[in-house]
This record gives structure tokens, sequence and C-alpha cells, in this order.
């Protein structure tokens, strides 16, 4: 039977780019590299790495910045649902939230970066009234040395997520119910959440944290928008070195992935550490019978930076978009003086071949993955069970192994066969992050089914397929455009995986903005994460209008 | 045993459901054409397990042995699609992504060929349970009575072997419960199908009137 394959396609792509892609890091880390000259194993690559000036303080960049940024959003998403889930302003700010999931993490770092700015909006807002600047003042308020404002950029970016992940799982634990059974016994909104609910949903969303921790211990894209400069955190400074026309950089590069590899593990260690402390913490917390009552305080502040994080990237988008079509703009005037639409004919010729890109890889990819994580599922309802926890860890694998960690050896790899920068060796590097997120998303409204339609059909003498295609796949029409935008999504947000095997010869829209970077020509830099942002809204919004036009005289597949 | 190939009906034949190695369910019973055999029990006894098994939709966690038969064909043998049992739920779960005449047609077996004869028997089959020229309409907009309505129409316009009815009346309200019960076990005598019906309820076992099987307690 077909279904019988979609388990296999998964494993291997879930499995196989990530083992041949760490093997082609770590080989090369130690010396080995035929290709290149490398025939015997040495520890001169990691010598050189040891050698590099300041890449300790690289490294533990890295690893306070994904900690930081994960215990903040983490913080946060836990407080605010704590305090508010169930609440008619939780709904709200969820709806306000939840668009935040599509937009690519380089496009909200720019977000950031055009509102804090020393020449940025919010700068423009209070000058030269309140500051008393005429022009931008000489503050290094992005690519701070301390990585903030990249932190900062993560956390926005990672609060949509996890809030997400945190709904999903909160159904299962009855919120309502304990949480009523909890308030009569007198405990306050927060400590009777943490103590009662939160010790069942953490489980449920240890991975997706650790998903966290590894994004952001290995990012690139954000801290080349936002992070600190002199020097770089850890997984910039290797792409360059891979990016070097000095090929044998390849063997330094490699070295520092696989120093990449052990602070992304640290990073996950510490956590495990810290995981432990907390809960004991709680624990004795929950015993002494602590009723934490008065924490409206606590509740409120929840509440702000909730508001603030959704906030600051709306009117960052904002920014981006008033940028791609600005005029003349000069400090400190809040507004251009006029709008044309000379940048985006001046940008438009250039555009064309990575939106063509953008739109054959992302649609490529998510088809087939969408494809795969379907048959999957329905290989599951055959055999009556869902996988084990073996096989969900097996899904979360590359989204925990850190990027640079296996791309290198991708790239290495697709270099060696010939097909680096083909578009079938792009489609199937997407593949590997787009499939998990179609497998995730698709196996709670799948599962939902109501297995009784399907009973019924076969007891009107429909055959399996017939009921598949007739009565399952229409009547999970929804749910399946939802996560082919959310895949279409995650393809468009990609750029490490982009741009080591389209190898500059391929590029998309994000390769694009990103290296525009360090250009600052904001009207470009505008009309570049303008459409990074457009293009995954206009996927939910296909997937929203289409099932709604289909369905239109059918009342109970509209909601 | 011969006998068995001869008589027509519904045969389950020491049919045994067991969950981890105990026994939920044995039954040997025979079900004439037109005839109810109720099945009665607490909740969690077994008795939609026993249906799910003829049905051919078991959960693998259970183990069943024994044979069912319809007239002389085994139906236990067969893959859930060629056994034709016709199912009705609590619900009506009527495909929300058809109209009402969509349902039925879907129900139509292959061998009514012709858009206008398929459309001819679909609207016959409507009239049947009194709701002629509804099959415009959008499922979600009839009322409960008509959806149980449709959904009856929609197993018997399937050409069914028997009639597996899983507590069909629970959801109903009093009245409406009555006016169904009749009317679906008026259309079974008239169509000669043998009747397995699982229910709680008392009054639907009298309303029945054949044989009472109870199970599990």
């Amino acid at each position: 039977m077909l279904t019988r394959l979609g388990p296999v396609l998964a494993i291997g792509l879930l499995t196989a780019p990530v083992a041949f892609g760490l093997a082609g890091t770590i080989l090369p880390a130690f010396g080995f590299l035929p290709a290149l000259g490398g025939t015997g194993f040495s520890l001169a690559p990691l010598m050189a790495l040891a050698g590099e000036p300041a890449i300790v303080y690289s490294a533990l960049m890295s690893l306070v910045t994904g900690l930081v940024t994960t215990l903040v959003s983490l913080g946060v998403v836990m407080l605010f649902t704590a305090a508010w889930s169930g609440t008619r302003a939780f709904a709200r700010v969820q709806h306000l939230i939840s668009p935040l999931l599509s937009v690519p993490h380089a496009a909200a770092a720019f977000a950031l970066a055009f509102l804090i700015a020393p020449s940025g909006l919010l700068a423009r807002m209070i000058s030269p009234e309140l500051t008393g600047w005429h022009r931008p003042p000489d503050l290094l308020v992005v690519h701070d040395p301390m990585g903030l404002a990249m932190m900062a950029g993560l956390v926005v970016k990672e609060i949509p997520f996890l809030l997400l992940v945190t709904l999903a799982a909160l159904p299962q634990v009855h919120p309502a119910r304990t949480r009523a059974l909890i308030a009569a016994m007198g405990y306050g909104r927060i400590g009777g959440f943490v103590f009662g609910l939160w010790p069942q949903i953490y489980p449920q969303i240890r991975l997706p944290v650790f998903a966290v921790i590894a994004f952001a211990t290995s990012v690139v894209d954000v801290a080349a928008i936002l992070g600190p400069t002199t020097p770089p955190p850890l997984a910039v400074r290797l792409v360059g070195w891979m990016n070097d026309p000095d090929l044998s950089m390849r063997f330094l590069a490699s070295a520092g992935a696989l120093l990449q590899l052990a602070v992304t593990a640290a990073a996950i260690g510490i956590w495990i550490v810290l995981e432990k402390l907390t809960a004991r913490l709680r624990e004795r917390c929950a015993c002494a019978g602590l009723r934490l009552r008065g924490d409206a305080p606590v509740r409120w502040t929840a509440f702000g930076l909730m508001l603030l994080s959704a906030l600051t990237i709306f009117a960052g988008l904002a920014t981006l978009a008033l940028w791609s079509f600005a005029g003349l703009w000069q400090f400190p005037d809040a507004l251009p003086a006029s709008f044309e639409l000379r940048n985006w004919a001046r940008v438009l010729p250039h555009l064309l071949d990575p939106l063509l890109t953008t739109l054959i890889v992302g649609l490529v990819s998510t088809a087939v993955a969408t494809a795969i994580a379907i048959l999957c599922l329905a290989r599951e309802d055959e055999m009556g069970r869902p996988p084990g926890r073996g096989a969900l860890r097996l899904i979360y694998l590359p989204l925990i192994v850190p990027q640079v960690a296996f791309l290198f050896g991708l790239q290495l790899l697709f270099i060696l066969i010939g097909s680096v920068a083909t578009m079938t060796a792009l489609i199937l590097a997407h593949l590997v992050f787009v499939l998990p997120y179609a497998y995730l998303c698709l196996k709670d409204p799948w599962r939902a089914f109501d297995r009784r339609y399907d009973q019924l059909a076969a007891g009107l003498g429909k055959a399996a397929w017939r009921r598949f295609l007739l009565i399952r796949l229409p009547m999970m029409t929804r749910p399946v455009l939802t996560v082919a935008a959310i895949g279409f999504s995650v393809s468009i947000g990609l750029y490490l995986p982009t741009l080591l095997i389209g190898a500059g010869r391929l590029t998309t829209v994000t390769t694009e903005a990103v290296a525009l970077a360090s250009g600052g020509n904001r009207r470009v830099i505008g009309i570049y994460a303008f459409l990074q942002m457009m293009l995954p809204a206009i996927g939910f919004a296909v997937a929203t209008l289409v099932p709604a036009l289909i369905f239109r005289r059918h009342r109970d597949m509209q909601v | 045993m011969n006998s068995r190939l001869t008589e027509a009906g519904l045969f389950l034949d020491r049919v045994t459901i067991a969950l981890d190695g105990r026994e939920i369910v044995t039954l040997t019973r025979r079900v004439a054409p037109g005839a109810v055999l109720t099945v009665m029990g607490p909740s969690g006894a077994g008795k939609s397990t026993l249906l799910a098994y003829v049905g051919g939709f078991l959960d693998p966690a259970f183990t069943a042995s024994g044979r069912a038969y319809v007239d002389d064909v085994e139906i236990t043998a067969l893959k859930p699609e060629a056994r034709h049992m016709g199912i009705l739920f609590q619900d009506p779960l009527l495909f929300p992504h058809m109209s009402v005449g969509g349902n039925l047609m879907f129900a139509l077996p292959q061998e009514v060929r012709g858009r206008r004869a398929r459309r001819e028997r679909m609207c016959r089959a409507l009239e049947g349970v009194g709701l002629a020229g509804l099959e415009e309409r959008d499922p979600a907009t009839l009322s409960g009575g008509q959806k149980a309505r449709v959904a009856l129409a929609r197993v018997l316009a399937s050409a069914p072997r028997a009639l597996l009815l899983d507590e069909p009346f629970s959801k109903l309200d009093a009245a409406l419960r009555a006016q169904m019960r009749e009317l679906v076990f008026a259309k079974a005598r008239e169509s000669g199908l043998p009747v397995l019906l699982v229910t709680h309820d008392v009054a639907d076992a009298q309303a029945a009137g054949g044989d009472i099987v109870e199970i599990g307690g």
C-alpha cells in the first residue's frame, strides 16, 4: 500500500540528511576531506579554531543568547497563559499573536531594527522634541556588543511559537476544571497554574523548547541583522569561514561547526539542570501551600510584555512597508516627505529571480511535505495507533540539531555529487525543515476526525481509497491547507539551508534580504522584508479563502 | 450446521470478543430478516464493540473469534466495505461537505447507473422518510429529526444486507425518539433486513419487539 511509503519517506528525509550532514561536518573537523587533500585525521583544524581570536567569547555569547532567549520567551508565555488563559483578553491577544508565527525570523529582525535603531521610527517619533536630536545619535542600539537587540529579536519571534505549542497542549489538561478546583483551594491564578497545570503542560512542549534553544544558540540571520559584530556569535563566524573563497577554510568552518554542536548541547544540558532546579523549587512552594494570591502586578506585567512583543513586530513591519514606499525621509521626520513606487520599480527586475526560486521551492517542498505527512497519518490510522515517543523525537531531530552543524556536511555532500545549487537539492534541504512542521501541525486535526464517518462510509460499501478521497480529504480540506500555509511560511523563512545549499547561485527573498543587511539601504531592505512577510500572509489568506469558497454552501464546513 | 446455510438473516456463530484476555462478549444468535436482536448492557460493557466486530472495524486492541453470516455469506471473511452492513450511530453523521442529495447519491450502489436513475432513486429515498424536496439542502440547515431521517434514508439507499444500530435514538428528544423508532423498525421490516440493535434504553428494546440479550454487568 501507498501509505506504507509515508513513514519510510519521512524517516529517510528526517534522518539521512542530518546523519550524512553531521558526518560531512565532523570528518573535515578532524582534517579528513580527501577532495581538499585531507586524507588523514589530525587535530589541526581544532587547533586552528582554538587559535581564532575571541572564539571562546563568540561561543559563550551563543550559549548565553540561547539560554536567555528561551528563558525570557518561555517565561512570558508561561506567565501570560497562567494569568490570562480562559479570559476574553487572552483570546484577543492570541488572535493578535498567531499571525506573527508566519513572519520569517529575518523579517522580524529587520522590523525590530527599523524600529529601535538610532535613526529608527521610535527615535523619530520623539525627536527632536524630547531628545533634542536633529541627527541620529551615535549609539550602538542595533549590533550592541552585549547582543541585547539580537536577543530581543529572537524573543519576539519565539514568543508566538511557544504560545502556540502551549495552546495546543492546554486542552488536554482540562484547564477550566482544574483552574476552578485550584482556585477553590484559595490559590492565586499564577501560583495555581504553575503548581497544578504547568507540570502537565511542560512535558508536552519540551521538545519545542529544545528546538528554540537549538535555534537561538545557532541562529545566523537574526544575528547578522541585529547581533554584535566584534566579534559576532559563533554561527555567524562559521558561515563567514564557510563562504570564504579559500577552500581550506572549510576545515576551520567544520571544526567550528563541531564547537557549535557542543555549545548547543551544553545549552540544552544547562537547561535540563535548570528544569530540575525549578521543578524542585516549585514542589517546595507547592508543599508549603504558598497561595501566592497577590499576583496582580505579575499578571499585568505578563500581559504588558506579551502585548509589547506583538506590537513591536507589527510596528516594525509597518515601518518596513513605509520605507519600501518612502521618497525623501529625513531624520527626525516621523513620516516620509513623499511616497513613491520608484523604489519598487527599480528593485523589481532584480527581485524576479529570487522570487521565482522562493515560490518554486516553497510550493514544491510544501506539497511534498504535506503529502508525506498525510501518508504517515493515514498509515497510523491503518495501524490503529500513533507512533511512539521515539518517532516523535525523530521528527524534532532537524529542529534540535543546530542547522550549521549538519548543513555544512550536507552542502559538501551535494558538492561531491555535483548537485549543489540545483533546484532539487534546495527543495530537498527545505523538506528537511518543512516536513516536521507539516506533520506536527496536521496530526491533531487529523486525529480529531470522527472515525465513525469512515466506518459509516465503509458500511455504505465504499472501498478504503474512495473513503479517503471522497470523505476524509474533503473534510480535512481546511486543516490540510492551513498546514500547507504553515509549511510554505517555514520554507520562505529558511535562511541558512538556502544560503548553503543554494550556494549563492540560487537565492530567495530571504537570503537576498539578509545579504542586504550590511548595506543599509533601507528602501531596498524594506521591499525584500515586506515581501518576506507578505508571501506567508498570502499563503494563509489562500488557506482561509479557498475552503470558505468551496464550502460556501456547507455551514458545518465553515468554522 | 447445515441449516445455517439455508436460513436467511444474520447469524452470529460463536462470536467471542476479548480484551487483554478477558472475554467481554460471547454470543450465538440468529436474527431473521425484518427481525431485531437487541443487545443490552451498561455502558462500557462491549455493546458497541460487538457492532464494530460485525461491521469490520474492531479496534486492534481486541481479539475476536467466531463468525458472522448474512444469508449464505460469511461477512466476517470480507473487508468492511464488502460487508454492506448499514450502520446508524447516535449522531446522524451526515457528510458536511455534501448536500442532502449528495449524501444519498454517495450511498447508492454503483449498480444503479445513469445520472437520472440515480437522482430518481435518491428522491424516492427522501420521500420514503417524508423529506421530499430537501435534496439541495445543506445538512447543517436541517433540524435534528430531519437529520436522523436523512441518515436513515442514506443507510437504506446503500442496499445493506443488515442494519447495525448503535444507540441510534439516544440523542433524540422523547417525542422524536418514539417516531424514529417506529420509522426505523418499519423500514427494516419493509426491506426484510435483520437488525442488530445495541442500547441501554429498555424502551428501545420493547419497541424493537425481538429477542433481547444482556451482556456485561
